[in-house]
């Protein structure tokens, strides 16, 4: 797998993820031992500026001190890797390749945030994820003094969200849960609880031993370090990939073995991103802070190519439809509002629009932001919202026309 | 400090009696459900947004503290918050 990479010594720069699971004892000659820990890791890591990796992007040192600064007892660290993600590969990759990485990195949270209990959420499909994580938590359990154990995800793309996750640990239930309280205050047994992506902690573990300035010397743009992302689509090598931050989403082609077909869209940071329109990708740095700058988002890191062939309107209507789908039910406006955005997209998409869908799915995508008791919906309205935009000729010749410009790939997809 | 509406999602099933009670700060989506006006409620306004708050039969709606500096909600009553744009 070719890694465009220019610093060595990163997540992925270790055994080939094809070779199998890293060992204890391949992981501590390769990297020297997990370093001691404690509370002063909080600063080191607030100063590297390392993101989170699940999709948010918040400030890993910080949330760290959120929750070292509660009052109440020991606290818990769960490591996240439900990676329910469709398309989106780099935590089960992570995992399976180095799992001892991932545990140094949960284990030195714990110390700092004075945890005493650490879990392993891994999504249950992820079957060598799964194995890997299982065999490196046996190879440390004499050398622990704090207990680790695996917990296998429902597949389900809701499970990863951090209120879903202590849910599920704690009820066997992996739906959110209203917040206040959020699991950092009130978590796993009524806890505080750090909810953390793997890659995360996989980073926050070389930070560890390589210290801040180590980790801020990659990246080009304004955020430091690297990343994982997923390339997906009309691409000729479609899998994880470590990245600068920064690096252009040309240079990520080029470094995938090129695309398969002219590109009209990409969508950045998977269902809870949004689309790139091609006019905008030419020179499109991937980078959190620039991305942002222009309404849209690393997430999780995917990317996924849609031809020119493929048609805007169909593949947001695939997304919309997997997205209502995968609702917990809970809530009014996500059960009904993205239900009805889910089925008036298929219809337009499908050639059958009624007059005033357009305007109607406009609407809902402004009316269901921040009306779910997790972001679910919202995720789902911003995706739309971006697809009315960066597809908006494409829109109006299903609405208007009853049409599709790639009559081809519209009939081969109502087969 | 000023006070303003919070609601429990999960537990709400759309009654819609919350809208009838206090249509300044709230109204209806197209399947019934609330969309509140964010921000402090006007003094003159808690009334009515205290009645929204005992008539909802699942107890999904309470009244919280907001921050400070929190922009004000709708002050007109009689009248409704305007109704979803059909642009």
């Amino acid at each position: 797998m070719t890694a465009i990479l220019e610093t060595p010594d990163r997540l992925l720069t270790g055994p080939s993820p094809a070779a199998g699971s890293e060992s204890l004892a391949a992981h501590n000659v390769r990297l020297g031992p997990i370093p001691r820990g404690g509370p002063d890791l909080i600063g080191v890591i607030e100063r590297s500026g390392l993101l989170g990796r699940g999709g948010a992007g918040f400030s890993v040192g910080r949330k760290w001190r959120s929750v070292a600064e509660r009052r109440s007892g020991p606290a818990v660290v769960v490591a996240n890797g439900a990676e329910g993600e469709p398309h989106s590969s780099k935590d089960r990759t992570l995992m399976g390749a180095s799992p001892h990485l991932v545990l140094d990195g949960a284990l030195l949270a714990a110390a700092a945030i004075g945890a005493d209990e650490v879990i392993v959420y891994v999504g249950a499909d992820h079957r060598a994820a799964v194995a890997a994580m299982d065999r490196a938590i046996a190879e440390r359990a004499s050398t622990n003094n704090v207990p680790i154990r695996l917990v296998e995800a429902p597949v389900a793309y809701i499970s990863g969200e951090s209120s879903a996750v202590v849910n599920f640990i704690n009820s066997n239930d992996a739906r959110p849960t209203m917040s206040p309280p959020h699991p950092r205050a009130r978590g796993v047994a009524g806890r505080a609880t750090l909810v953390q992506n793997v890659e995360s902690l996989a980073h926050a573990a070389l930070i560890a031993r390589n210290g801040e300035d180590w980790y801020r010397s990659a990246g080009r743009g304004p955020t430091s370090g690297t990343a994982l992302i997923t390339i997906s689509g009309a691409i000729a090598l479609p899998g994880v990939r470590e990245i600068d931050y920064g690096t252009t989403l040309a240079e990520v082609v080029a470094g995938a073995g090129g695309a398969t077909a002219d590109i009209q869209a990409v969508l950045l940071g998977g269902y809870f991103g949004g689309w790139a329109a091609v006019d905008d990708l030419r020179d499109l740095s991937l980078d959190p802070i620039l991305l942002a700058d222009r309404g849209l988002s690393f997430g999780c890191g995917l990317i996924g190519l849609l031809p020119v062939e493929g048609c805007g309107v169909w593949a947001t209507s695939r997304i919309l439809d997997y997205m209502a789908g995968e609702s917990a039910r809970q809530c009014g406006p996500c059960i009904f509002g993205l239900g009805a955005i889910a089925e008036t997209t298929r219809r337009v998409a499908a050639g059958g629009a009624a007059p005033g869908d357009l305007d109607n799915l406009a609407r809902w995508a402004r009316q269901i932001v921040g009306r779910g008791a997790c972001h679910h919906p919202d995720g789902a309205a911003g995706l739309l919202q971006g697809a009315l935009s960066v597809f908006a000729a494409e829109f109006h010749l299903h609405q208007h026309d009853r049409r599709c410009s790639q009559p081809t790939y519209a009939a081969r997809r109502l087969r | 400090m000023g006070e303003r509406l919070a609601i429990d999602r999960i537990r709400c099933d759309g009654y819609g009696m919350c809208a009838e009670m206090f249509p300044e700060g709230i109204e209806l989506d197209d399947w019934g459900y609330p969309i509140l006006r964010p921000g402090v409620i006007p003094d003159g306004l808690l009334p009515f947004a205290r009645r929204a708050v005992d008539v909802c039969p699942v107890l999904a709606l309470r009244l919280v503290d907001a921050p400070a500096g929190s922009p004000a909600t709708a002050t007109r009553r009689p009248g409704h918050v305007e109704s979803a744009s059909r642009s």
